[in-house]
């Protein structure tokens, strides 16, 4: 069954070889198939890469028949050791098992990493609570459909108890995923003693010093605790508590309002808590495209029962004791001058997470971290002090800080793993998706509009900015949800996608034909042709696409447009 | 960005763009020393862009000061609790003065700018605004948009900057306009919660449907509607006083209610009434009401066209009634009620009078027979003694048509050649099911009506 897989992972893609001339496959331009069609196109190129299967890998694809490790001929242990059983490090040895490499994930926690045990997976199974009981308490929504719904109550427990069931069950999907490839599973610590050297085990005599030829470093992040922040895991948590819900305050301050405030917001007002948030800049939900955070503002903050202080730092927060409430203390962020102090049940510290790197033996191959994060260069090589590359180390994921997501770091996995088997890759950054998953959700791809004008400027060229409402949609409007819009920023000129950004009903599942359209680099103009299903949410983006006003005239990396 | 445009025709499928909701009305009359001759200064006030705006925010001013502008042009984008919204112009002019600038927030009404017709106007107009804005403390006076800073601690307070209000306390207490300062909290250490703030601004407890059954937690937690709905549970004024229908009013709201599922529409018609005027004038003597004259000229008319006589019962036939009966609306002192008078094309004007004398007394004396006011087949509705000069009267369920009359007034009108002659005239509306009453079908209808009006000798033969 494994190599049934294997093979059909691994055996060339089955595009024609020769290229089509007139064929158009799903709007997709002919370059995605024949990389050598269009020598001027190499920003796109370099997305394609991974449909350059060449001709060596079939002895990876035999390597990978015969299980994991067979291969290893080259006197290392390992072919590939991984630092970090997270979403990262599971994506990259998944793909190198693939690859036919022989290889071990190193973890001294548990299997899955922030995402699966503290982070994106518990999170979503509390925001499934919080929308169905968002549901159920907004009474006209209900009345809307012809539905009656009596007092909507909940279990606080039963509520943790989802989260916490749906981490073991993701947590075991992953581990069988591993063990039935056949990756070695070490637990313990592990230790970079030298250059591909390293140890793992609990840092004392009964460590093991294995070898292997490459080596990736996946060891994620810890929520960041900003100084004078004392927390006591109960009355002042991280989201790493806040995700065992084991008490819903009533009034809970959250600092930050980033992705994981702005959820957790979503999660205790839909449980009857207040919420205060406190945000360093000048603006609540900065991060987002203006445009989308002022709507998702107006949507998700202000009616519900939240306020928030902007432009000021939690400089010191007490947890509750001595009948004392949680105790904020804020400051003004730009001259430091004491504001006021907050009193509150619960204060939930979202300030952003912090590279867990410590440990990890860096100074043996002399690499220094910046502020915790390993240095890399844009193929994941990290960098030692004297700007040089380390050979045979990759860092991945949160550990690198190039973009803090799950799905980067397995992409950057992916994208080390086809280096190190001979195939240059470089992972476009710009296409890689980012979700919000409130109610509704929010998500985006590429650049926010004052990124893109901001390049647009420096580069010489011009911007459009097309928009969709969810309001004109039918689907959307049959569930009663028609608040919501989707922003295209993209060059008129040519008909690059620039980056595309959702809020509402299921946005984040419906960004990836976007962001697929970046990472293909398929543009504008090829994409309106392609077909929606009807009556569905997608058709926002497919009115998205086509309210674009692409200039063909123009375009200079489109070779032929197409009539259709 | 959504563009509304606040034409008639707009406002009429949007529920919440009540005439009232107008970008411009009308100046306010001016002081006593100023000619009371024509208001040509406007106020553009904040539009109500939805059923919950409470104040709009200033997104942008798409004109500047100074700048002329023709009805129905974009002028001013508003940010709503919903959207943001391009306000266009009902009336060409100057944009005089702005008076609410961008960034700023005003609440629903209040005047955020002025639109003087003329540049003769232009000056005071000015005038005007910068006695508005800057100095003086109008409860138009822009507010910050964000969230209310927390309650300033009195110089008595212990400790200084402490805030003791929750959010959604600070947002009811911003809704109702309470100030969470003066009252004493009643939450956990002391602080004010939201019940503290609806107790205080005199609002029942939140609905019990949406409590949380929440795990026990130290003082019950009701989770009241969120924000946006408590706009559908009206507020309640302290002092007011609830009256129930009487079984008379009751049943008039029913039937308003019951004519919502009916698709009407509305003619208008101006009418010269100097033939009628005369005509009355001769009969008053004898007894003849100008309601009499009226329900006899619309029985007449009927006769000529059945299709108006008619009303729709089923959704899917035309039920031609045999019978002309003109219901009449009369106010009575404690609601309305449409007497009958039965076949009213067959009746001569006298019989007709002394019929509509005893109806009248019947209804005062509450006794009126049910078919004696529920057989009308065509009602007719007459504000025309109070000074109205046009009105919309609501079809009673049942029927096919109404029409309103207003009152009789000098007019200017121009005849063919071009010369102007001044006439008595009086508007006249009707509202009509379209399911059986077509447009052409009333249009035809009232200008049989007039005819008969305009030449009233038919109505005494």
């Amino acid at each position: 069954m494994q190599s049934a897989i294997s093979i059909s992972l691994s055996s060339p893609s089955p595009i024609p070889r020769s290229c089509p001339r007139s064929l158009r496959f799903c709007g997709l331009r002919k370059e995605a198939f024949c990389p050598d069609a269009s020598p001027g196109a190499t920003s796109l190129r370099l997305t394609t890469l991974n449909l350059r299967y060449q001709h060596s890998n079939l002895n990876a694809v035999f390597a990978a028949l015969k299980g994991n490790g067979a291969a290893s001929s080259n006197g290392f242990d390992y072919d590939l050791v991984i630092i970090g059983a997270g979403v990262g490090g599971h994506g990259a040895a998944l793909h190198a098992v693939e690859k036919g490499l022989k290889t071990a994930i190193i973890e001294g926690d548990v299997v899955g990493g922030t995402c699966v045990n503290r982070g994106c997976v518990p999170s979503k199974a509390l925001l499934a609570v919080s929308g169905r009981m968002r549901d159920l308490q907004n009474e006209q929504h209900m009345k809307s459909f012809g539905l009656q719904v009596a007092a909507a109550g909940y279990d606080r427990q039963k509520v943790a108890d989802h989260a916490n069931n749906l981490a073991s069950k993701i947590r075991g999907n992953l581990t069988n995923s591993m063990k039935a490839l056949g990756v070695d599973i070490l637990t313990g610590f592990g230790t970079i003693l030298g250059p591909q050297k390293l140890k793992f085990g609990k840092g004392d005599s009964g460590d093991k010093i294995i070898t292997a030829k490459d080596i990736i470093v996946a060891t994620g992040s810890v929520p960041l605790v900003p100084k004078g922040i004392e927390v006591d895991g109960k009355t002042v948590i991280t989201s790493d508590h806040a995700l065992k819900l084991e008490f819903v305050p009533q009034w809970i301050a959250i600092v930050g309002s980033g992705y994981i405030g702005l959820e957790f917001s979503d999660v205790y007002t839909a449980l009857g808590s207040e919420v205060t948030f406190v945000e360093a800049l000048d603006q609540i939900m900065p991060g987002f495209d203006p445009e989308i955070g002022k709507l998702a503002q107006r949507v998700l903050v202000n009616p519900r029962k939240i306020d928030s202080y902007t432009g000021v730092f939690a400089s010191k927060i007490t947890p509750a004791k001595d009948g004392k409430p949680v105790q904020i203390e804020l400051i003004d962020a730009k001259t430091k001058e004491p504001k006021e102090t907050l009193e509150v049940d619960a204060a939930l510290i979202a300030t952003g997470r912090a590279p867990f790197t410590k440990g990890l033996g860096l100074e043996n191959i002399n690499v220094q971290t910046q502020r915790g994060f390993v240095p890399v260069d844009e193929r994941m090589r990290v960098i030692d002090t004297n700007g040089k590359l380390v050979p045979h180390l990759y860092c991945i994921g949160d550990a690198n800080g190039k973009m803090m997501l799950a799905h980067a770091a397995s992409a950057q996995g992916i994208s080390v793993v086809e280096q190190v088997t001979g195939n240059d890759h470089v992972l476009n950054h710009l296409s890689i998706p980012a979700a919000c998953f409130t109610h509704p959700e929010i998500s985006m791809v590429g650049l926010t509009e004052p990124q893109a004008r901001e390049r647009a400027e420096k580069e010489g060229f011009e911007v459009s900015i097309a928009k969709t409402s969810f309001k004109a949609n039918t689907k959307a409007l049959a569930e009663n949800e028609g608040e919501g819009m989707a922003k295209l920023i993209y060059r008129p000129d040519n008909g690059e996608i620039l980056g595309v950004h959702i809020f509402g009903l299921h946005a984040a599942d419906l960004i990836h034909e976007a962001s697929n359209a970046i990472a293909m680099g398929t543009r504008i103009q090829d994409i309106k042709f392609a077909v929606h299903a009807h009556p569905t949410l997608s058709e926002v983006l497919d009115e998205l696409f086509k309210s674009a006003k692409v200039k063909l005239s123009a375009s200079k990396t489109v070779a032929e447009p197409v009539p259709v | 960005m959504a563009s509304l445009s606040f034409s008639s025709s707009v406002s009429s499928s949007i529920p919440f763009l009540r005439p009232s909701a107008l970008l411009l009305r009308p100046r306010p009359r001016p002081p006593s020393r100023l000619p009371p001759v024509r208001a040509k200064i406007r106020e553009i006030f904040m539009p109500a862009l939805s059923s919950t705006m409470t104040e709009g925010k200033i997104v942008s001013w798409v004109k500047s000061e100074g700048d002329v502008l023709s009805k129905g042009e974009s002028v001013v984008v508003v940010e709503s609790d919903k959207a943001d919204m391009d306000v266009e112009t009902f009336y060409d002019g100057i944009l005089a003065a702005i008076v609410v600038s961008e960034g700023e927030t005003a609440p629903v009404g209040a005047a955020i700018g002025l639109l003087a017709e003329t540049e003769a106007e232009l000056d005071e107009a000015r005038a005007r605004a910068a006695a508005k804005s800057p100095s003086s403390p109008a409860p138009a006076a822009p507010v910050a948009e964000s969230p209310a800073p927390a309650p300033v601690p009195s110089a008595a307070d212990l400790t200084p900057g402490k805030v003791v209000a929750t959010p959604f306390a600070k947002k009811l207490a911003k809704q109702h306009k309470v100030d969470v300062g003066k009252l004493a909290g009643t939450g956990p250490f002391g602080r004010v919660t939201p019940e503290d703030v609806e107790k205080a601004a005199g609002i029942a407890p939140a609905p019990k449907t949406n409590v949380v059954a929440a795990a026990p937690v130290a003082t019950p937690v009701a989770a009241p509607a969120a924000p946006a709905k408590a706009a559908v549970s009206y507020p309640e004024i302290p002092g007011a006083k609830i009256v129930p229908f009487t079984t008379m009013q009751a049943a008039v709201s029913r039937n308003m209610i019951e004519s919502l599922s009916v698709p009407t529409f509305r003619v208008g018609y101006p009418i010269a009434t100097d033939a009628l005027d005369a005509l009355y004038k001769k009969v008053k003597g004898k007894g003849v009401t100008m309601t009499a004259l009226l329900a006899k000229a619309a029985a007449m008319a009927l006769v000529q066209h059945p299709v108006v006589n008619a009303s729709c019962k089923d959704g899917k036939s035309f039920t031609y009634n045999s019978s002309v009966n003109i219901a009449v609306a009369v106010a009575m002192d404690d609601g309305l009620i449409t007497p009958v008078l039965q076949d009213a094309d067959k009746l001569d004007l006298y019989l007709l009078s002394k019929k509509w004398k005893e109806l009248v007394e019947k209804a005062q004396a509450k006794q009126l027979q049910p078919q004696e006011y529920n057989s009308g087949t065509f009602t007719l509705s007459n504000l025309g003694m109070f000074g109205v000069d046009r009105f919309d009267a609501i079809l009673p369920p049942g029927q096919g048509a109404i029409m309103a009359v207003g009152a009789s007034k000098p007019t200017v009108v121009a005849d063919k050649e071009g010369f102007f002659t001044v006439k008595n005239q009086m508007l006249v509306n009707v509202t009509a099911d379209h399911r059986v009453i077509y447009g052409a079908d009333l249009a035809a209808f009232l200008q049989t009506f007039m005819k008969i009006i305009q030449n009233p000798e038919s109505l005494t033969m």
